[in-house]
């Protein structure tokens, strides 16, 4: 319903084409809004980038981050609507095209609430001020004399009233108020802004099917494509032979991509496509092709059993210091009781349920783009780097995404329909299969940790030392970075723990396959080693998990820690504020009994609380193993910190969902691979949890705040494999060492 | 030339008698709330019902289809018990999944009136949610069943 009233709204297609395929196709100028629909609208004003009030009283607010299931498009409106006193069923949501005029438009890194919620905020509140300002003049009031209620603007003394559609054309023809000038609400008068009943814009479309994700987005006339992918990253074609694939009914022909050189970006990676008149015909076809690839790409002899043996011998290496405090080499020389132990994560692939998908068209050297994508100024860059045109003539609009977890925002995908459609001159829509989506992906780096530390009479570590190595993200960007950049500030230079004696560092390693952000990105294996390693040290120093994670954590204060430039907000607003962490392992462990529930043979629970997306999260996790060893897991109890919320039960959703993918890449989660080719496909050989694997109940504790906005979409994930591990240790007296579980006999 | 029937309206197909259900609904019919997820019959996204039963379109071939009576989640109205508790419940993240959980949810209750907690698993252990809803989806059906009673 959205994106098609969307389309309608701007006098686009609408309806349905001969083959009965809903049409989204149109090239998008943008238009001021705030304005009655038809009229000529009074330009140049903030809130038009934003929103606009129609004669009947619609009010339309852009929501210029992506939907990926994380409810982004929802909150950011609902804040808009609170401060403009909107009535919400009177709301309609806009979908943004990718522009620079909206701002950062990358939906990742759990920050689009975090920063835009006192930007929506003040255009809300200016749109407010403008209404009460046109219907004081209408009635020759003061403005000060007015309210407001849902849609209404009401005058104090006669109890006059005003709709917001009959003020919206004067409104509009008054001047914005000045930021300084405009009085928000407080939080004892939000309507929408904290509340139980928000419920995601869509929620109807889903489940009634009408809800439209990029697999379900077409053009007119267009045809349809599946690519063929080099196995190995940089292998070129030799031959290909498509006299097969030419005869399966449907398929129309088959083009080469050229193969992709580094540094990789979001190009795509090369290949044979085939085209077709309908999904299934270019699948078909493809299994028809016989290709001859080179062997020529330095990825070839890329085998995760040797690269392992690479990673953990770096990480017994010094590395680059990322963060120092104290001096942990005399700590260690001191002698004393030293514990060491080494921690290892394979790749992860993304999954979402909707695999990569994008329709295209190439016409007058412009491209119009429709896609699921966590960044549709990224899909103008890219094509524009591709096809050399100017990233102003790429019109990208986006569709709900069926997941994304971090892969739509690497939009290879897109980029391939663009390609495509330069060379046909018709519209492409090209799908990517679950097993191109599990051996093409931008995976989540494997890693090795090594871990130190040197402990006192009291059990209490007085040295630390942390090493991670792993291929980072920047190896896509720049095909020589060995270290990680970014990552480091992904729990690694910021551990919270009260030591006299710290250090982290970092070791190089090459890449060998294309590297991206996954949901929680570095957080995932640096939680697991640091917090498994809390939880040996607890158990070392025989001491209850849950205690001594308090004493590691220290008294309450503000955790030094070196700032980048552009990390000025983070160090301003967001203190590490070990007060916070306390308090949510403290709750957590009140609210699953810790300590007080009777633990048979079999059973543990294990504790970690990581701080990320700068949310404080603790989670309890309790575990069942079988005497087949398999794990079980009856219950997990999360609090968490997450400063102001705009919509708790999504946030309750968010975090159940984390315990189930914690639980994915805990138990089952692995990439490998054997000379380049990634070994996995679907979900037979990479599995994800299923309804009876996964936590039988996740209680979700959010903590009451005035703090500022921070995420939510990532930060319920890194704490949750760790503490399973700890609890497998609780119950089982193994130590879970490398991830996926699995690999560890636990009877 | 293969006949059935589709949310109650008659259709013919001539094509390829080896294309899945599923592209047929979706490339070829135009029903879009049945979605591509794997292919192999592994994680349910593209669940309909095949003479009131649940099925995987994306490995029923167009030449098992004739002489039956397609339900998809576009033939599903006016909102079934199933959908409104999803709604109550606030089931979806992204949404992609939900179609094909719903599908398996209303079959499920055809035959299960009153499923317990392992009924459910057991029924909806091929439909995978990598956002991970599952423990949502239980409560919501147990509510959906509650008034279907």
């Amino acid at each position: 319903m959205n994106i098609i009233e969307n389309v309608s709204r701007r006098g686009f297609l609408r309806g349905v084409v001969a083959s009965g395929v809903f049409v989204l196709s149109a090239r998008f100028v943008p238009e001021p809004l705030w304005a009655a629909e038809g009229e000529a609208a009074a330009a140049g004003i903030e809130p038009s980038l934003w929103m606009s009030i129609a004669a009947d009283g619609t009010v339309t607010i852009v929501a210029h981050r992506s939907e990926m299931g994380c409810g982004s498009r929802t909150a950011l409106p609902l804040v808009v609507a609170d401060e403009l006193d909107a009535d919400w069923p009177k709301v309609k949501i806009d979908q943004a095209i990718g522009d620079p005029k909206y701002g950062d438009q990358d939906t990742d890194g759990s920050h689009s609430v975090r920063s835009f919620f006192d930007e929506m905020r003040y255009v809300g509140a200016a749109g407010r001020a403008m209404l009460i300002s046109a219907a004081a003049a209408q009635w020759n009031v003061s403005p000060k004399d007015c309210i407001t209620e849902p849609h209404f603007v009401v005058h104090k003394a006669s109890g006059r009233k005003l709709g917001y559609g009959e003020l919206a054309a004067a409104a509009a023809k008054l001047p914005v108020p000045k930021k300084e000038d405009l009085q928000l609400k407080s939080k004892s008068q939000w309507r929408y802004i904290g509340k139980e009943s928000n419920v995601l814009f869509d929620l109807r479309d889903m489940v009634t099917g009408k809800a439209i994700f990029g697999m379900d987005a077409a053009m007119p006339g267009m045809v349809y494509a599946s690519i063929e992918h080099p196995p190995v990253l940089g292998q070129k074609i030799k031959s290909y032979d498509d006299k097969a694939a030419l005869k399966v009914p449907g398929v129309q022909k088959t083009l080469t991509i050229e193969t992709v050189k580094p540094p990789h970006l979001f190009k795509p990676l090369g290949g044979v496509a085939v085209i077709g008149d309908n999904t299934w015909a270019t699948f078909k076809g493809r299994k028809a092709l016989k290709i001859e690839w080179d062997n020529n790409s330095p990825h070839s002899s890329y085998n995760s059993d040797a690269f392992r043996k690479t990673l953990e011998a770096t990480s017994r290496q010094p590395g680059k210091v990322v963060r120092n405090v104290g001096d942990v080499d005399a700590a260690f020389a001191k002698g004393g009781k030293i514990i060491e132990a080494e921690y290892y994560t394979p790749h992860l692939a993304h999954a979402s349920m909707e695999p990569p998908v994008a329709v295209a068209e190439y016409r007058d050297g412009k491209v119009l783009a429709w896609a699921p994508t966590q960044n549709p100024q990224a899909v103008q860059e890219t094509i524009a780097g591709v096809l050399g045109i100017k990233k102003e003539d790429v019109t990208c609009h986006v569709t709900l995404l069926g997941g994304a977890f971090g892969r739509k925002s690497m939009p290879d995908h897109v980029a391939e329909a663009a390609v495509l459609s330069k060379q046909l001159r018709k519209p492409v829509k090209v799908v990517w299969t679950r097993e191109d989506d599990i051996h093409f992906d931008y995976f989540h780096s494997v890693a090795a940790m090594y871990m130190k530390a040197a402990v006192g009479a009291d059990g209490k570590p007085t040295a630390w030392l942390q090493r991670t190595v792993y291929p980072p993200i920047g190896s896509t960007f720049d095909a020589a970075a060995k270290y990680a950049d970014d990552e480091m500030g992904l729990g690694w230079n910021n551990l919270p723990f009260d030591i006299p004696n710290h250090r982290a560092e970092n070791g190089p390693a090459d890449y060998h396959v294309r590297i991206g952000w996954f949901r929680s990105v570095a957080n995932v294996y640096h939680a697991f080693a640091i917090h498994s390693f809390a939880d040996e040290l607890a158990h070392a120093a025989n001491k209850d998990s849950v205690q001594y994670l308090l004493e590691l954590i220290g008294p309450a204060r503000i955790v030094p820690l070196e700032y980048k430039e552009d990390e000025a907000d983070e160090k301003q607003r967001y203190p590490l504020d070990t007060a916070r962490l306390r308090r949510v392992v403290e709750i957590v462990a009140e609210k699953s009994n810790w300590g007080k529930r009777p633990m048979g043979r079999g059973r543990g629970m294990g504790i970690a609380a990581h701080r990320s997306f700068l949310t404080y999260v603790a989670t309890v996790v309790e575990v069942e193993v079988d005497n087949r060893g398999q794990v079980h897991i009856p219950n997990a109890w999360t609090a968490l910190d997450a400063g102001t919320v705009v919509s708790p039960d999504n946030i309750r959703n968010q975090f159940e969902g984390a315990a189930v993918f914690g639980t994915s890449l805990a138990l089952f989660g692995e990439i490998t691979a054997t000379n380049g080719v990634i070994n996995q496909s679907n979900f037979n050989n990479y599995q994800l949890t299923r309804i009876n694997r996964a936590p039988r109940h996740v209680d979700v504790q959010i903590v009451e705040s005035d703090a500022p906005p921070a995420g939510v979409g990532e930060p319920g994930v890194p704490p949750f494999a760790p503490a399973l591990c700890n609890a497998v240790f609780a119950a089982t007296g193994k130590r879970v060492r490398e991830l996926p579980m699995s690999k560890t006999k636990l009877v | 030339m293969i006949r059935f029937k589709v949310n109650g309206k008659e259709k013919t197909f001539d094509g390829d008698p080896d294309m899945p259900l599923l592209w047929y609904l979706r490339d070829v019919a135009g029903l879009m709330g049945t979605k591509f997820g794997c292919g192999i019959s592994l994680c349910g996204a593209c669940t309909v019902h095949q003479n009131g039963q649940a099925i995987r379109s994306c490995t029923t071939a167009m030449k098992e289809v004739g002489g039956t009576e397609i339900t998809t989640i576009e033939g599903i109205a006016p909102l079934h018990p199933v959908q409104k508790a999803w709604m109550e419940i606030k089931v979806p993240q992204c949404g992609y999944c939900q179609t094909g959980q719903i599908m398996q949810a209303i079959a499920l209750l055809k035959e299960n009136k009153n499923p317990n907690d392992s009924d459910i698993d057991t029924a909806m252990a091929g439909n995978l949610c990598r956002c991970g809803t599952y423990q949502r989806i239980r409560a919501a059906i147990h509510q959906a069943a509650k008034e279907l009673a």
